[in-house]
């Protein structure tokens, strides 16, 4: 694939620029952390902070949700690489308002090492640190391991609920209660169709042959369960209904939010096929569909393939999902 | 008898972020294998942060613990991925002990033990888990064992990277059950571990710099 390129070990701090410029509005770099992106509207007085990051490559996030009632600082790493300890410190303080910092983040081994070290360097100033583990993608590991399961797409529910029950003016516990409700009742998967490349690798670390796509895919190529030939659209989306649905058995009724994603390269008109038919299935299980997002929420570089994330709601998440957001990517 | 003194694990993290930037391309392809094709480029930018910052007490003769501090602060600024985390910690073994004391070429294991034992501390890991345990863990044994058998600082140090090397080719016989690899099962069976790789790498570094010293 032909890129925008200049040298890729500057890729992350080129896109970091131009994600500022563009939205010098809603967020501005730290100027003590030039990988740690806050949002304008952070560190409100005894307001629980909220804080995220991860691996570049995935834009829209993980920086595309900062903003207000969502994300107030994100540390930004290398593509596909945790972001540094003192990045995710340097975010902490830079999202504390007084009562606390809420660190809400996906299940990567890297993620949990750097945030744990930045957890305590931020106890060492006195900020009370807690956080929640996204783990919502189904094929990653079994049900009764969800402890070992990914965190995929279903965390732009656990920022967009942390964040507006953050500006209720809730406390860290209760914060991180809703946070952790929001991603509990998420379940995601991915569908790879065409594999993706570290610009500073300049080859695909995996292959999806021809004619062939992967179920279960993780958002850096991590195999998913099975190869199988490519079928159409609707057989698709029937499968990853079934397979996100199967493994959360939901009663006739329960109202849904769902987010149909891009992994990058997948025209978006796609995700809107995919998205008729995956609504259709829902609502044939006796579901109601809430809400829905369809869009490049959270890609995986130039991968071919979307995600689908079903959240189950409640009144809580309900109200806190139809808080206004001001970020770049919700 | 000669120390492992500050200019020693100067010299030594220079030669291992040269070793690394060479390794670049070899080690992000077996992560590629098995993870997410990063390793080469965070173990070669880690220690190219490492050699910059100490260039700042180049010269200023540093204790041994200085340097170790040094090393673990731009992994922990600079680096990120798993390895920054685990090699931070590591490093911060490392200058713990060599705040207590001197320790002699010869005693090359006692410094690996270390780095190991925070690794695996903050790694959760053991030996067998695939990972750059199986590198270091026998380093360690090996340059202990031929220290033992009244070897100098420089066959201390090969037999050290020998068995980092044994160890690094002893994981495609293993099943990973840590890190990014480990989501792959016995798919990763027969795929060297990229992190006991560049411990193997490190290592080396370590032998030449004795070697030469």
């Amino acid at each position: 694939m032909q890129r925008f390129l200049n040298d890729p070990d500057n890729i992350v701090d080129e896109t970091v620029a131009g994600f500022v410029r563009a939205h010098s509005d809603i967020v501005q770099l730290d100027p003590n952390n030039s990988r740690v992106v806050v949002s304008r509207f952070a560190g409100g007085e005894n307001r629980v902070g909220i804080v995220t990051g991860g691996g570049s490559g995935h834009e829209p996030a993980f920086l595309g949700y900062a903003g207000k009632n969502m994300v107030d600082a994100v540390a930004v790493g290398e593509i596909f690489s945790s972001p540094t300890a003192k990045s995710f410190h340097d975010a902490i303080k830079a999202a504390d308002g007084g009562a606390g910092v809420a660190v809400l983040y996906g299940n990567y081994a890297g993620d949990n090492m750097n945030v744990k070290m930045a957890q305590k360097m931020a106890g060492k100033d006195g900020v009370d640190v807690q956080t929640v583990v996204a783990n919502d993608d189904v094929c990653s590991a079994p049900l009764e391991e969800r402890e070992k399961r990914r965190g995929v797409a279903g965390e732009i529910f656990m920022w967009k609920v942390g964040g507006a029950m953050a500006a209720t003016g809730a406390s860290l516990p209760a914060v991180i209660t809703a946070a952790q409700k929001a991603i509990n009742n998420c379940r995601s998967v991915g569908l790879g169709l065409g594999p993706c490349t570290l610009p500073a690798v300049g080859h695909p670390n995996f292959e999806i042959a021809a004619g062939k796509m992967e179920v279960g895919i993780g958002h850096h190529g991590e195999p998913g369960t099975h190869v199988e030939d490519l079928r159409s659209a609707n057989e698709i989306a029937d499968d990853m209904v079934k397979l996100v649905l199967d493994d959360h058995d939901l009663p006739a009724g329960t109202e849904v939010a769902v987010l149909v994603s891009g992994l990058g390269a997948t025209p978006v008109n796609e995700l809107y096929v995919l998205y008729d038919r995956i609504a259709g299935q829902i609502e044939a299980r006796g579901l109601t569909l809430y809400r829905s997002l369809v869009g490049n929420y959270f890609t995986s570089l130039e991968m071919v393939g979307a995600t689908l994330t079903v959240m189950a709601l409640d009144d809580e998440l309900k109200t806190l999902l139809d808080t206004d957001t001001i970020s770049p990517g919700y | 008898m000669d120390d492992i003194d500050g200019q020693i694990l100067i010299d030594f993290f220079r030669a291992a972020a040269t070793r690394l930037d060479m390794d670049r391309q070899r080690l992000c392809a077996l992560d590629g294998e098995i993870g997410d094709g990063d390793h080469g480029t965070s173990m070669a930018n880690g220690f190219a942060a490492v050699s910059r910052r100490l260039q700042q007490i180049k010269g200023q003769d540093p204790a041994p613990a200085q340097v170790m501090r040094y090393a673990a602060s731009a992994f922990i600024g600079e680096v990120g991925a798993t390895v920054g985390p685990l090699y931070a910690t590591g490093f911060l073994e490392a200058a713990r002990l060599l705040e207590e004391r001197r320790l002699a070429t010869t005693d090359l294991a006692e410094l690996i033990d270390a780095i190991a034992r925070g690794i695996a501390l903050r790694g959760d890991a053991c030996l067998g888990d695939k990972t750059m345990l199986d590198a270091w863990l026998p380093a360690g044994q090996a340059a202990r064992d031929a220290a033992d058998a009244g070897a100098g600082a420089a066959q201390v140090a090969r037999a050290a990277a020998e068995a980092a090397l044994r160890g690094a080719q002893a994981t495609k016989g293993m099943i990973a059950s840590r890190g990014r690899a480990a989501r792959l099962q016995e798919r990763n069976l027969g795929h060297l571990d990229p992190g006991a790789a560049s411990a193997a790498v490190i290592l080396e570094a370590f032998e030449e710099t004795v070697t030469e010293a």
